[in-house]
């Protein structure tokens, strides 16, 4: 299993331009990034529906690289956009599978057949034409170029350590600092978007 | 008094209300009314059909097309629409996102009893949320998806247009 950060950290090298839809990697992301106006963390939402939030925006904007980082409860909820998403096989989406096995911002709960679905194959069986599962940093660090190289749409599950949370809802930190219609406004400027 | 083939809603009236308003994708999920309406937004260059396999993806996809500077409309039935309810909470309302939605209102009759449920509850559950709603049952009533698309559009909020007639495509 991954850090979290670590990966996000191997990622930043080749973000280049790309939306980035950092889901609970926002939480090292905003410390990261050099792009925030090309960064759309958005939470809380409504769970299930960050794959086909970040698929709209590829289709959207088909120049343009959009890289998801996904976590496995919300994939869970909405694993019948995987379809979808293979259907129009957006060529600039990058999804990234961040998998903790558990639920951890409810205390650690495990998701369903925990340490046993393979969600690559998942993936690759929803019509995804590159999938890639890694659960060490090295395999993951020396494969990413090849990853983010290639066309989309391309899925990649990572095995992740658990940051489980426990403190109530109202005492946690804030990472997205950014209210969601000021995201939205940074990114329409950045894209050249017409308000 | 109202003509036959005018009492009515064609789904040709249905494209050019969306076309009127530069709707560039129709986020949607089939309901057993719709072919004639599915097979005229095939054929249309201007629109791209993205089908979700559940009503609340839709929600989620609409926003993230809309964050990408684009007109998404979502094309759904009742029954799915409140099946969707955190995801029109959440990304709809959350995300103050300026969407039409087009619900197909299975079950409405002006006519005895209401005894579908599907159409029994939409309402109430329009209302619940505070979300706006146009009834549109012929093409006389076609002209109030445009204002559906204004208020939106005004209040950055998703507006629902309660289709009571399903396209009728089957009865040409």
């Amino acid at each position: 299993m991954m850090p979290m950060a670590d990966i996000l950290k191997a990622f930043k090298e080749y973000r280049g331009d790309a939306i980035v839809v950092p889901g609970k990697g926002a939480r090292y992301w905003v410390d990261m990034t050099t792009r925030p106006e090309l960064d759309v963390a958005l939470m809380p939402t409504a769970m299930g529906g960050r794959a086909a939030f970040a698929f709209g925006l590829a289709l959207a904007q088909p120049h343009r690289k959009v890289v998801l980082f996904d976590s496995e409860g919300d994939m869970m909820m909405g694993l019948n956009m995987l379809p979808t998403i293979a259907e129009h096989a957006p060529q600039n989406f990058y999804h990234f599978l961040l998998d903790n096995e558990c639920y951890a911002t409810t205390g650690g709960q495990p998701v369903p057949n925990a340490s046993k679905i393979a969600y690559d194959v998942v993936a690759r069986g929803a019509g995804y034409a590159r999938t890639f599962a890694y659960d060490n940093l090295e395999s993951f660090q020396i494969n990413l170029e090849r990853i983010m190289s290639g066309p989309g749409p391309v899925f990649t599950a990572l095995k992740i350590v658990p940051e489980i949370e426990n403190e109530p809802i109202g005492q946690r930190k804030r990472f997205v600092t950014r209210s969601r219609e000021q995201v939205r406004q940074d990114l329409w400027k950045a894209l050249g978007i017409a308000g | 008094m109202v003509q036959a083939s005018e009492a009515l809603l064609n789904p040709e009236t249905v494209l050019a209300e969306l076309n009127k308003n530069a709707v560039s994708h129709v986020v949607w999920l089939p309901d057993s009314e719709t072919n004639w309406l599915y097979l005229l937004m095939k054929a249309e260059p201007s629109l791209t059909l993205v089908t979700v396999g559940r009503e609340g993806l839709a929600f989620s996809t609409a926003a993230g097309l809309y964050f990408g500077g684009k007109t998404p409309v979502i094309l759904i039935q009742n029954t799915g629409l409140m099946e969707a309810g955190d995801s029109l909470r959440g990304w709809g309302l959350g995300l103050n996102l300026p969407v039409v939605l087009l619900v197909g209102y299975r079950g409405w009759t002006r006519h005895g009893v209401t005894t579908d449920t599907a159409a029994v509850y939409v309402e109430r559950f329009l209302n619940a949320f505070g979300i706006s709603y146009y009834l549109v049952e012929n093409n006389h009533d076609a002209p109030r998806i445009s204002l559906a698309f204004e208020e939106a559009r005004k209040t950055m909020r998703p507006v629902t247009v309660l289709v009571g007639d399903e396209y009728h495509g089957f009865n040409r």
